[in-house]
């Protein structure tokens, strides 16, 4: 589904973000990507959407390949990848409807969106997601007066109302509580089941991503270091990963929640 | 405990000071002193012209005891009125012209080309004092309220695009970048990613504007440029004393009334 070659990228500051990574990701799986800051994982999932231009390599989403995209076709590409922030990016002063609805951008022609007259279908989607997340009641609320969780489910039903292949999830839980985290992990996780969407989940909480996915990725220094299940996962691969250090406890944990 | 710490326990401690040499420090402070006692001493003051104009002054102060608004009413009321045309007009002009100019003047969404001509605009709307932009208009454009609207619409521009074009550069970038990752094309992305971000800023900078450019009305009348200025002038040509603080405090009112206006909208758009 998406597949990456030799996809690499040097910022202007000489920082080589990415080297040469080769990666695949079939449809319907939920990948998590871990690594130490730094390692690239942001700079990997925003190459993918082109919000960060690769150096070199290519970037293939289903028979499309995206690298080489301008203009119409890199945005009509766009609307097929939904992401997800970590400090959850909904523009604080619009309303909840309002942001679920710029998950349409893409479809709607300018003076549509900017008279927000959206087609009936986009808005009953709208109504159908936000009752799923569970925030039917906020819809004309504005986004800054909700919850992290709650302003989180928006930005997973404006990700969700592009009616994408794939999802780019970058650090969901970074900013929520432990409860909450795991809440809206659940939620990506099921909303991907439920489409069959692919998905890239940066995610810092290695505990976490091991008792949710089927497939980790670890990052580091711009290379992939470990590409396996998650029982696979031991305390060896963490320090290739991560460096030094006890890592005991994240790995028994996850025995214990299994 | 490590040898350096030793090494540092019981030493004071003081702020590194902002000019690291003392010695360009010290003369940096002397060179100061001796310029503000040379400006100083080259103030020419003639004692005697003074205490012949405190007169005039206290006869203009005593006028503020004494308004007269009716025997001018006319005149007051038609300058007011002109007045509030140029200063409504000329601001209704200038937001919709410094919106695209302080757009392209965003060092964070414009293109190089396009900023630079949209700073040169800026900056040659900044540079031009608008008694002396009056002046020149007055010239092309003779004497009414023609010059004072052109000139006020210009002076917007300069104030306006760029403290939005400053706004628009402190922008949360990630809210616009997700509007982006949406496949939004850049009008869209302006009008949900940005617009919103800024707009409260616009309405309180279009409000404060609004009353800067009544009370540079009233001076542009000075040099011809037509409004209650103009009425004010004729009013000191005619040594109507009483007349002129009367518009005067017309002014201080209507300025004193847009103020609070602005700062009712500016909280209810927060």
């Amino acid at each position: 589904m998406l597949q990456l070659k030799k996809l690499s990228k040097i910022y202007k500051t000489g920082d080589k973000a990415l080297s040469a990574v080769d990666l695949t990701v079939p449809q319907g799986q939920v990948m998590a990507l871990i690594g130490p800051s730094g390692a690239g994982k942001s700079t990997l999932i925003r190459c993918i959407n082109r919000l960060v231009e690769p150096t070199s390599g290519s970037i293939t989403l289903g028979d499309v390949e995206i690298t080489s995209l301008k203009g119409n076709s890199l945005r009509q590409q766009r609307r097929r990848m939904g992401m997800i922030f970590q400090e959850y990016a909904l523009v604080e002063r619009l309303t909840v409807m309002e942001n679920v609805l710029s998950g349409r951008l893409g479809y709607v022609s300018f003076v549509r969106s900017f008279l927000r007259k959206f087609p009936q279908k986009d808005i009953d989607e709208a109504f159908r997601l936000l009752d799923r997340v569970e925030l039917l009641d906020m819809t004309d609320k504005r986004a800054d007066e909700l919850s992290g969780g709650q302003r989180q489910r928006v930005g997973i039903a404006r990700a969700l109302i592009q009616d994408p292949a794939l999802l780019l999830v970058d650090e969901p839980t970074a900013s929520l509580d432990p409860k909450t985290s795991r809440q809206i992990m659940r939620l990506i996780c099921e909303m991907c089941e439920e489409r069959k969407l692919a998905a890239i989940v940066n995610i810092h909480d290695v505990v976490l991503a091991k008792s949710f996915v089927q497939r980790i990725v670890g990052l580091e220094q711009g290379r992939i270091v470990f590409d396996g299940k998650p029982d696979d996962l031991t305390e060896k691969e963490l320090t290739k990963i991560y460096g030094e250090e006890d890592w005991e406890d994240t790995i028994k944990k996850d025995e214990s929640l299994a | 405990m490590s040898s350096n710490l030793e090494l540092k326990l019981g030493q004071a401690w003081s702020k590194p000071p902002f000019i690291k040499s003392p010695v360009l420090r010290w003369t940096l402070v002397i060179c100061v002193l001796l310029y503000l006692v040379a400006a100083f001493s080259s103030i020419e003051v003639n004692w005697s012209r003074v205490y012949d104009g405190l007169e005039h002054g206290w006869r203009f102060v005593l006028a503020f005891a004494s308004p007269d608004l009716s025997s001018r009413a006319t005149d007051i009321r038609e300058g007011l009125i002109e007045s509030a045309v140029i200063t409504m007009a000329s601001t209704a002009v200038g937001i919709a012209l410094s919106v695209p100019i302080g757009l392209g003047a965003a060092n964070n969404i414009s293109i190089l080309p396009v900023y630079l001509l949209c700073r040169g605009i800026i900056t040659f709307s900044r540079a031009l004092n608008e008694i002396v932009l009056a002046i020149l208009l007055v010239a092309i454009f003779g004497f009414g309220p023609l010059a004072g609207f052109l000139t006020l619409s210009f002076a917007t521009i300069g104030f306006l695009s760029k403290l939005l074009a400053e706004e628009i550069e402190n922008i949360d970038k990630i809210q616009a970048e997700a509007v982006r990752s949406t496949g939004a094309t850049w009008l869209q992305r302006f009008d949900y990613g940005i617009f919103p971000q800024v707009l409260p800023r616009l309405i309180g900078l279009s409000m404060y504007r609004l009353d800067i450019n009544f009370r540079e009305s009233a001076v542009l009348g000075l040099v011809g440029a037509g409004g209650i200025g103009a009425t004010l002038n004729t009013a000191f040509d005619r040594y109507e004393f009483d007349t002129a603080a009367a518009i005067l405090l017309v002014i201080i009112g209507t300025v004193m009334v847009l103020e609070y206006l602005s700062g009712i909208v500016r909280f209810k758009m927060r």
